[in-house]
């Protein structure tokens, strides 16, 4: 079981593989589109990675409500919970 | 009068080099790129063909790591040829709108393609990558050379397997006789050293089995050639209209007087044994290009190595140009480079330009004991070409009897 620091981590090391994107621009505040400017080919991939990363399922009818890295921490946090 | 088209920018990355510089004095010099192949596949699949000609660099040590990630290797290899030709032409400021891209490829995304597959059985469908698609497309290489330059003019791919990059340049001179762009990039790419592809082209009996001695299997009528080598890799050449070339006072390497495209229409694989088609595409292309058959000087030839092949184009070559094909040096730099299957016309292209560029034709290696049946002056050692106004021709030919040639012209 991660904690939101450990899911965080993992999760920007997950979206600078696929964007390098430094690790620490990934905060929780940033929107994936606006901020990071992550397309939805990306986004795809990064929550594909994830899924595997956390062993949580993200259904795609979710995807859209992951606007920001904050919302992918806490979806992850309790599909783990 | 038909625009002039000229070229001014030159981009490789091949199998005897990663750029043109490279490339262009190891093709003078002679040296061979098949080596036998490291990878763990080989043995897998127990491939009966053990080796091949990999190119030199490999492209995604160029591109940045979220570049290569985006691209199957054909367009990264396409990428890292255009970037070098683009920076090669000094071109500064263009009507982006004005500029085009026609970037063929033989085969297209074949390990994108595959991976995916790969990935689908052993892992199902939610882990097979949402990239894959506009990775494994055809025009995957077209596409990614017009978003990295911001050609909007277009962006074609040409597919007509092993003549595919130098139809590319016969449709940029169309873009620019026409009017409808003035500045384009062409080439061709390829990526298709895979197991499958080797184990199906070596199923049609195409490949050289010659394992034991990679390095001097590529040998194009030589009365031991067994077959052609695989190769990968990309050539890119920017083409002009010449009052735009003259007008940023470019350097301009040649001018690329015409082309000529036919088709067989004779049989899937086997060309013509009486080179009808191709011999219809040699007269075009010089009547393209208000040449005589006299004015030849040079042809670096498609010659494959493959005992079929090799010798219907030089009959060809003898019923287009008649007894002046004696006086021709000829150069097959497949025996060096491998076969670059949909790459191998825009690489071939760029030998032809800087062998007109620099008066100098490029070698054929491991001719030792040639076919009599193909009595070409074959260049074996880099011989000068001659001084005055001269012609070179660039032949490709593809499976499905796709023939084309284009006339490059000293300036």
């Amino acid at each position: 079981m991660a904690s939101n620091e450990e899911i965080l981590a993992g999760l920007a090391e997950i979206v600078n593989e696929e964007t390098g994107l430094a690790p620490e621009a990934v905060e929780l505040d940033k929107s994936f589109t606006d901020d990071l400017d992550i397309d939805s080919i990306s986004m795809m991939t990064i929550v594909v990675n994830a899924e595997e990363k956390f062993g949580v399922r993200i259904p795609d009818e979710e995807v859209k409500n992951l606007k920001t890295v904050g919302d992918a921490v806490n979806f992850i946090v309790n599909a783990q919970a | 009068m038909a625009r002039k088209v000229v070229i001014t920018g030159l981009g490789a990355t091949t199998p005897i080099g990663g750029d043109v510089p490279t490339m262009w004095r190891n093709a003078l010099k002679g040296v061979s790129g098949a080596h036998t192949l490291e990878d763990d596949w080989v043995a897998k699949y127990e491939l009966p063909v053990t080796f091949a000609a990999k190119a030199s660099n490999r492209p995604d040590e160029v591109l940045t790591r979220v570049e290569a990630k985006r691209m199957d290797p054909s367009t990264q290899f396409a990428v890292v040829a255009s970037r070098e030709a683009w920076k090669d032409s000094g071109i500064e400021d263009v009507d982006h709108d004005r500029l085009a891209v026609a970037f063929a490829t033989g085969i297209g995304g074949v390990w994108t393609l595959l991976d995916a597959w790969d990935t689908l059985r052993d892992r199902g469908p939610r882990r097979v990558l949402p990239m894959t698609v506009p990775m494994l497309m055809p025009n995957g290489p077209a596409a990614a050379v017009s978003m990295d330059l911001g050609a909007r003019a277009g962006a074609h791919t040409p597919v007509s397997a092993c003549a595919s990059g130098t139809e590319a340049m016969s449709m940029g001179i169309e873009l620019i006789r026409s009017g409808k762009a003035d500045v384009v990039m062409t080439g061709g790419a390829e990526a298709a050293i895979h197991p499958m592809p080797i184990a199906a082209f070596s199923a049609m009996q195409a490949l050289s089995k010659r394992n034991d001695d990679p390095e001097r299997a590529s040998r194009p009528y030589d009365m031991d050639r067994d077959g052609f080598v695989m190769g990968e890799g990309a050539g890119a050449l920017v083409l002009e209209a010449e009052e735009h070339a003259l007008a940023r006072g470019a350097r301009i390497y040649a001018e690329l007087a015409g082309s000529g495209v036919t088709a067989d229409a004779y049989h899937i694989t086997a060309p013509d044994p009486e080179g009808l088609g191709a011999t219809r595409a040699l007269k075009a292309a010089l009547f393209d290009a208000r040449a005589q058959a006299t004015d030849v000087v040079h042809v670096n030839a498609h010659a494959t190595s493959t005992p079929v092949g090799d010798k219907p184009e030089y009959t060809a070559l003898k019923a287009a140009l008649g007894d002046h094909v004696s006086n021709v040096a000829v150069s097959a730099t497949k025996s060096q480079t491998g076969h670059l299957l949909g790459a191998s016309g825009a690489v071939e292209s760029v030998m032809t330009v800087m062998a007109v560029y620099e008066r100098r034709a490029p070698v054929t290696i491991n001719l030792d004991n040639q076919d009599p049946e193909i009595p070409l002056d074959v260049v074996t050692t880099a011989r000068d070409l001659p001084q005055g106004d001269i012609i070179a021709l660039n032949n490709s030919f593809g499976f499905g009897g796709h023939n084309a040639v284009v006339v490059f012209r000293n300036v």
